[in-house]
């Protein structure tokens, strides 16, 4: 008993970091300028407002902004699971001449972050006159290092998926194309939720790159765009940024919150165990 | 009869040359063609320019391209903010991945009890991952104001704390429990997926054999999971050597240059400088240390990891 006390103590001690800065987030972002360095700290805003909220729309074009990043990410994540599940399964599956060698170079990609290429990759798109675009924070991660692990986890999905399906799907009549789109698709229903998941937040967390690629407000990314709220003096606005950031994370932790499960179990059991 | 066997005959050996091995083949190439075609134009493209610049300047204004030879080396090497970038890296990835993996095996270890009410703080563990990486890093950065929410906490409990980020050891501290709080829950996931996986058979017979919790703990339960503490240590120490964002908004790589990891130099040089040889030439640096590493980490599997899974 004294044991159990014990633990449940010290979990919700170690809670604390995880769970108060966000909740510090979107209670600040409900205060007035002067009450947010208030001490003593006013665990719930005394005079709540909507001022921040109405200045995040105010200074930048904030909703387009985030049409940008949503649909960029979901761009990415579509791109990446036809990419990453047509090569998966072949690695896997398809006995062809010089798969093992293919294979092996692009796993390579895996050993070269995305940041080692970045000067050149400005300088490819720069040429291309495909600048302050969003081609290449569509293109790189689709095509470019990112996909290659989606490639490898799909890969290591497809490896272990029973053979005898396909074996009888082939039996049946069907040939290759159709045993991969009826049979081995399906059944990879829960690696490629995990892909998914970790594709969409990799582009939603993209900041390197927007800020290296883009230049004018109105292609800026969330996490470009978060951090241009500040005032004359280069000072951040925290009010406004604390709105907006608060706008950004909390759609998504409110969907993670509702499929925790696939969440935390897809990741663990299909996404990283390789 | 005799002539539908011979149609047939005649389908089953055309069809033979188109659905057997070579069409087989030809979808496997087809299959595998867009991932092999970006990762030419998108990363292997990339590096060899990348290594191409090392030796160029380019200048963006002019649009001039020349050849410069080992200038940009040789500049590394008597670039007096290089040891301090490289102290800073090693410091930063060092604390990182010490940081990271003791915290996620710890939680691991307590949600692996049996315990009412672990999913819920699973869930509250794991959050930060899915909050957008800015926005956590804003919100702390507010918090580690120096009148923040921090020292407003530690000053009711009558301790003065530094002013976090302008100060440089806490500066250091500050970036590396950030980004801890933020990306441990997904250690710590996989860390419990290979606790639940070490046979409960093995604590029983220790059990009867008098060890304690201790000596079970490192005798049976590190030994069982060493292969994800292999696979965490290398994917967190890549992505510690990648932390660009969180030093962007925290502290732009101050106070002096406390808190400059190579990646954060990479990008001053380059895209606020624009000297994108020099940049190109701290990419490759950038790379053998991250090739090293990996290397060196594969390597240790021999020595560490009791089985492979």
């Amino acid at each position: 008993m004294r044991r159990k006390t014990l633990l449940y103590g010290l979990l919700c001690v170690l809670c604390v970091p995880f769970v108060f800065p966000t909740w510090w987030m979107a209670t600040s972002s409900l205060k007035p300028v002067s009450e947010i360095f208030a001490f003593p700290p006013t665990p719930w805003p005394g005079r709540p407002t909507l001022e921040a909220y109405r200045q995040v729309f105010a200074l930048q074009p904030f909703a387009l902004q985030y049409w940008n990043s949503l649909y960029i990410a979901l761009v990415v994540t579509v791109g990446t699971l036809a990419v990453s599940a047509l090569a998966g399964y072949a690695f896997a599956r398809i006995r062809f001449r010089g798969s093992n060698v293919l294979f092996v170079i692009v796993l390579t990609g895996l050993l070269i972050p995305s940041e080692v290429t970045i000067v050149p990759l400005f300088q490819l798109f720069h040429g291309w006159g495909l600048t302050d675009t969003h081609w290449p924070l569509v293109l790189v991660p689709v095509l470019g290092a990112p996909s290659v692990l989606a490639t490898f986890i799909m890969r290591q999905f497809f490896l272990v998926l029973p053979h005898e399906l396909e074996e009888a799907a082939a039996v049946d009549g069907l040939g290759r194309l159709a045993t991969f789109r009826r049979i081995a698709l399906p059944l990879a229903r829960p690696a490629l939720g995990a892909v998914a998941i970790f594709t969409f937040l990799h582009s939603w967390n993209l900041y390197l790159e927007p800020i290296v690629f883009l230049s004018s407000p109105e292609k800026f990314t969330l996490p470009q765009a978060l951090t241009q709220f500040v005032d004359a003096y280069g000072g951040p606005m925290w009010n406004v940024q604390l709105a907006a950031a608060s706008l950004t994370a909390l759609p998504v932790l409110v969907v993670f919150v509702l499929a925790q499960k696939q969440f935390v179990e897809g990741l663990a059991h299909t996404g990283l165990k390789g | 009869m005799a002539l539908s066997v011979a149609r047939r005959a005649r389908t089953v050996s055309r069809a033979g040359w188109w659905t057997g091995r070579r069409r087989d083949h030809l979808l496997g190439y087809l299959f595998v063609a867009p991932q092999l075609a970006g990762s030419l134009l998108f990363v292997f493209l990339p590096l060899a320019l990348v290594l191409t610049y090392s030796l160029n300047e380019w200048n963006v204004l002019a649009d001039t391209f020349s050849f410069v030879g080992a200038d940009n080396y040789r500049r590394l090497l008597s670039d007096p903010n290089v040891p301090s970038v490289l102290m800073a890296t090693g410091l930063f990835s060092a604390g990182l991945v010490v940081l990271n993996l003791s915290l996620a095996l710890l939680l691991a270890v307590l949600l692996n009890q049996r315990l009412r009410g672990t999913t819920v703080f699973r869930t509250l563990f794991f959050s930060p991952v899915v909050v957008s990486l800015v926005a956590w890093t804003i919100v702390w950065g507010f918090l580690l104001q120096d009148n923040g929410g921090v020292n407003a906490i530690l000053r009711i409990a009558g301790v003065e704390g530094p002013n976090w980020l302008r100060t440089g050891s806490w500066a250091t501290l500050s970036v590396i429990v950030v980004q801890v709080f933020k990306n441990v829950g997904l250690n710590m996931v996989l860390f419990l997926a290979a606790l639940q996986g070490v046979p409960k058979e093995l604590f029983e017979a220790a059990r009867l054999d008098g060890a304690s919790a201790w000596t079970r703990f490192r005798r049976i339960t590190l030994p069982m999971i060493s292969p994800t503490v292999l696979l965490t240590s290398i994917i967190t120490v890549a992505g510690s050597l990648q932390v660009f964002a969180q030093i962007a908004v925290l502290t732009q790589g101050g106070p002096g240059t406390s808190t400059t990891v190579l990646v954060y130099y990479l990008y001053q040089q380059a895209f606020q400088f624009h000297h994108f040889g020099y940049g190109a030439t701290l990419s490759v640096l950038l790379f053998v240390i991250v090739l090293a590493l990996t290397l060196l980490q594969w390597r240790m599997r021999r020595r560490w990891v009791f089985h492979e899974a």
